[in-house]
């Protein structure tokens, strides 16, 4: 089992073009204005989003963000207050569940405990008056697809945790659904199998060509599966991208700090274009001390604007310098506070002289049993213009 | 824990005792051959035989148990239906009168809703004519109101401990609603369900108040055999009845003890 | 949702709700309205109230002279008070008695649980009457406990024990108990142990620990099963009649004799209106808890 840095995805590079780059592509869900109300709690704001045939789209956020009342909207379990939602132009609001060609895998995998694996795999097909013998070769085929072949006569609580999974898998996947809703599909496992896990899934992903819409607070989980992800708060979306766009260019202080971790400083704008260090892009002077953040793209607010910058650990370096060093354009000096050693890095928080922090991460290159920068060393910590972040809020 | 409180399991031990003493003494004076309680004068079945020879005991017993059958299985379809409602429709209107109408019967004085279903037949009477003469069927009525409330508590407390998810999972899977509680939810809530009809059986068989208020001339339950038997002194026959309805319960007690157990495992995700 | 649903979640409701409604609630908007009635001579035996005068003005009469007897005079009042006073102390003992039986089942191995707890239902499941009947056979004057007693010595002449109150007590206690031991066990039961070591890790010793801690999380259970041993204690008719004495006129008795021996209707649906009212908030504080849980 290899791990991947995130950003990439465990999947094949020739995945064809990306289709919401495309303005011509036709999307193949189509949320609009999509809203949902508990007595006075919005759940689901307002909600416009397409996503494509073919993606493993993602809903990120931590609980209350309303991604599962959106998902539980798709699904037909929850009638929305206002707003459509589409299905290859078609309107699935009037659809009750029980009709919609959607599927889902729920996050308990809800798996009636009165019928055996083989039973539970079959039960949609029943439903549909699909002949025994069709039943029975498509249980098989599904049993076989999560690896599970010759287990169709247990009972589900003669499964392991993961085989529960798959089974829950195969059962919302066997109706051949146009959209597939997975809710926290792997919250119930534990750690070691959940990274096999991703894998697989996004591997029957691919087999299967079916449209994936899933639910998470994983963060980890997201990048290294999704498409794209919709990080969501307060029932709003904060933010729609790649995994990579939503890291490298979050939209806001929420998202840099909700997928990984971002020192965000507030800052003015000195100027919009034409400045920093690599002569393009924008001047930010920090509020709090004496320093300037440089970025290599163009700011959101004009000259004179109130942002924040975001600059995350990994793409900072941390060097020994004098006690008293001033900060500079990108670059902040400071004492070292706290160190965190995580094995495969190092984490610096270093103290500023207003008593702000910052964190740097190292990556442990080398062997090291005594860490060359210690606690209490003075220390500048700098970082080249494309890893600022120069966010409007 | 136990070992260090063992007064508790004293007490238990002396709650049981009360409980089952008596009873014991009802199984072992059925067998006595004498009339008198104190005295023990050998071994005898002549009670047993004087019981099955009681035409009057006998034909009120068939009777309550023909009102017994009819009535828990009323109370059974009155109560899950019930009992599903409040577990699972959520707020609606007027729910808060359904609640209270729903639970009240558990707590009533026999008494009152003996009196106030017998007031009701008569008013239905005299503006609709019907029940022209109440019997079977009052006492029926009767007790399938009080006892669904029960059979709707078990419900729902059995349907509070059934993940709603699992009604979702086969809705998604293309089952209508009705479809959903006959595939999912009935196979899930059969346990209790048996329990809930066994405690209305029981209910209605044991009942002397309501029925006395609901019958008629025609209709004469065991129950009230039993009290006016009881009024004019003990006698062992009694005794035999007590004994083989005891024998009963706990032969239908432990059945569905065993086969909950095995509902329960099958239950268990 | 879709009509069909909506409609079909509709019949859902709408069945078991008419039932109740016409079977449970009707009842005693009648029961109230014959409160108001005069007895009469006939069948059935109350006066109407819409009649039509002589003038052939119709008039509402309204009898409120069921309730002015109940309250002139003592003996009713008195059935009342008495019949909450037996309910009480009843309800009482019952809790004494019954929560070590729950408690004591709550801290058994679990696997042994389900046992305990059904031998403490199944008597509820055989004959009532037959129950009480048992208890005549220990307690009355050449009964068990008499005889018991009698040969060992102790007294030299029988004790008046049925046909008492202690009898009543004993008969109520006993037939009511399993109804206070399964609310007490659920709360119990579900009482984190974990909660008693963190209390015993802050210094407190197990009857402190009981105290403090177990004891106000049972509370709702307590509530409950006090409920659901006083509330139709205080209406009880059977065991009263059968083990009380001839002065133990508890108002389900009083209201018995007023229907079957007097024929007096008015006055047994007053009597059973000012019992539900007696009852009402007992009734609303137990519903309250069967709606939380």
């Amino acid at each position: 089992m290899q791990t991947q840095p995130p950003g990439l995805r465990p999947r094949a590079p020739e995945r064809g073009p990306e289709p919401w780059r495309d303005p011509e592509a036709e999307p193949y869900v189509r949320l609009r204005g999509l809203t949902r109300r508990f007595g006075d709690v919005v759940a689901v704001d307002a909600i416009d989003l397409d996503i494509y045939r073919g993606e493993l789209f993602a809903l990120l956020g931590g609980s209350g963000s309303g991604k599962s009342t959106l998902l539980r909207m798709l699904a037909g379990f929850e009638r929305p207050d206002e707003g459509s939602i589409t299905l290859e132009g078609q309107d699935l609001a009037p659809v009750p569940p029980y009709e919609r060609p959607v599927n889902m895998m729920f996050q308990s995998y809800a798996l009636f405990p009165h019928m055996s694996v083989a039973d539970n795999i079959g039960y949609g097909l029943r439903r549909e008056g699909v002949a025994r013998a069709e039943i029975a070769r498509r249980v098989e085929e599904m049993l076989e697809l999560v690896q599970l072949g010759g287990l169709g006569a247990r009972r589900p609580q003669a499964l392991s945790g993961g085989q529960r999974q798959r089974v829950a898998l195969a059962r919302s996947l066997v109706k051949r659904p146009k959209l597939l809703l997975l809710d926290e599909p792997l919250g119930a496992l534990d750690k070691s199998l959940r990274e096999a896990t991703q894998f697989e899934l996004v591997n029957i992903q691919e087999r299967t060509g079916t449209t994936f819409i899933m639910v998470t607070h994983d963060q980890e989980e997201a990048m290294t599966m999704a498409t794209r992800i919709a990080v969501m708060t307060d029932g709003r979306l904060a933010q729609v991208g790649t995994p990579a766009e939503v890291y490298e260019y979050p939209a806001s202080r929420f998202v840099a700090g909700f997928l990984g971790t971002a020192n965000v400083f507030e800052g003015i704008v000195k100027r919009a274009q034409g400045s920093g260090v690599g002569a393009a892009g924008a001047l930010v002077e920090s509020t709090a001390f004496d320093a300037f953040f440089a970025s290599d793209t163009d700011p959101p607010k004009p000259e004179g604007g109130r942002v924040f910058v975001a600059v995350r650990p990994e793409k900072m370096r941390i060097e020994k310098s004098a006690e008293g060093t001033a900060h500079g354009t990108n670059a902040l000096s400071g004492l070292v506070r706290d160190i965190a050693y995580y094995g495969d890095f190092v984490m610096y928080v270093v103290a500023l002289p207003d008593g702000s922090l910052v964190r740097v991460s190292r990556p442990t290159e080398t062997r090291m049993t005594e860490l060359p920068i210690t606690w209490n060393d003075a220390v500048t910590v700098r970082w080249q213009d494309f890893a600022t972040v120069v966010l409007a809020q | 824990m136990r070992r260090r409180l063992p007064w508790l399991s004293l007490a238990l031990g002396a709650g049981y005792a009360f409980l089952y003493l008596p009873i014991a003494l009802l199984v072992l004076l059925s067998f006595n051959d004498s009339r008198l309680v104190t005295s023990w004068t050998g071994f005898s079945f002549r009670w047993y035989v004087a019981l099955w020879n009681n035409d009057a005991l006998v034909s009120a017993a068939l009777l309550s148990l023909r009102i017994a059958t009819v009535s828990a299985t009323g109370a059974l379809v009155l109560g899950t239906l019930a009992g599903f409602v409040l577990a699972r429709f959520g707020l609606f209107r007027g729910r808060a009168l359904f609640g209270a109408m729903v639970a009240a019967p558990l707590v009533m004085p026999e008494v009152i809703t003996g009196l106030s279903l017998l007031l009701l037949f008569v008013s239905l009477a005299e503006a609709v004519g019907w029940p022209g003469e109440r019997g079977v069927t009052t006492i029926t009525i009767a007790h399938v109101t009080f006892a669904a409330a029960y059979v709707a508590v078990v419900v729902q407390s059995r349907l509070a401990d059934v993940d709603e998810s699992l009604e979702e999972a086969a809705m998604d899977l293309g089952a209508r609603p009705w479809t959903v509680f006959g595939t999912i939810t009935l196979p899930l809530i059969a346990p209790a369900l048996a329990s809930g009809w066994l405690l209305a059986f029981t209910l209605s068989l044991d009942d002397l108040v309501i029925a006395s208020f609901t019958s008629g001339p025609g209709a004469t339950t065991l129950p009230m055999v039993v009290f006016s038997a009881m009024r004019l002194g003990l006698t062992p026959e009694l005794f035999a009845l007590a004994t083989i309805i005891i024998a009963l319960v706990t032969v239908a007690l432990f059945l569905a003890l065993r086969l909950g157990r095995v509902a329960s495992a099958a239950a268990r995700v | 949702m879709t009509g069909t649903q909506r409609i079909g979640r509709r019949l859902v409701v709408a069945l078991p709700y008419a039932w109740l409604l016409l079977f449970f609630l009707g009842p005693f908007l009648i029961v109230a309205r014959i409160a108001l009635s005069e007895a009469a001579l006939g069948i059935p035996p109350y006066a109407p109230l819409l009649r039509w005068t002589e003038e052939n003005v119709l008039t509402l009469v309204l009898n409120l002279g069921s309730f002015a007897t109940l309250f002139d005079d003592p003996f009713y009042v008195d059935a009342y008070l008495r019949s909450l006073n037996v309910a009480f102390v009843s309800a009482l003992l019952c809790l004494l008695l019954g929560y070590p039986m729950a408690y004591a089942i709550a801290l058994a191995p679990a696997h042994r649980r389900n046992l305990l707890l059904l031998l403490v239902i199944l008597p509820f499941w055989t004959s009532f009457l037959l129950r009480v009947m048992a208890w005549i056979g220990i307690l009355q004057d050449q009964g068990v406990l008499n005889g018991a007693l009698l040969s060992l010595g102790l007294i030299d002449e029988p004790l008046r024990l049925l046909y008492t109150d202690f009898a009543v007590y004993v008969g109520i206690v006993y037939c009511y108990l399993p109804f206070m031991v399964l609310p007490l066990y659920a709360t119990l039961a579900r009482l984190d142990p974990v909660l008693l070591q963190a209390a015993a890790d802050l210094g407190a010793r197990p009857f402190r620990a009981f105290v403090t801690v177990t004891l106000p999380l049972s509370l709702p259970g307590i509530v409950a099963g006090f409920m659901l041993v006083f509330i139709p204690a205080v209406g009880e008719f059977v065991i009263p009649e059968l083990l009380g004495g001839p002065d133990a006129q508890l108002v389900g008795r009083v209201l018995w004799v007023e229907f079957f021996q007097n024929r007096d209707w008015p006055m047994a649906s007053a009597l059973a209106v000012a019992l539900l009212l007696v009852l009402v908030i007992p009734i609303a504080v137990f519903q309250h808890l069967a709606a939380r849980r």
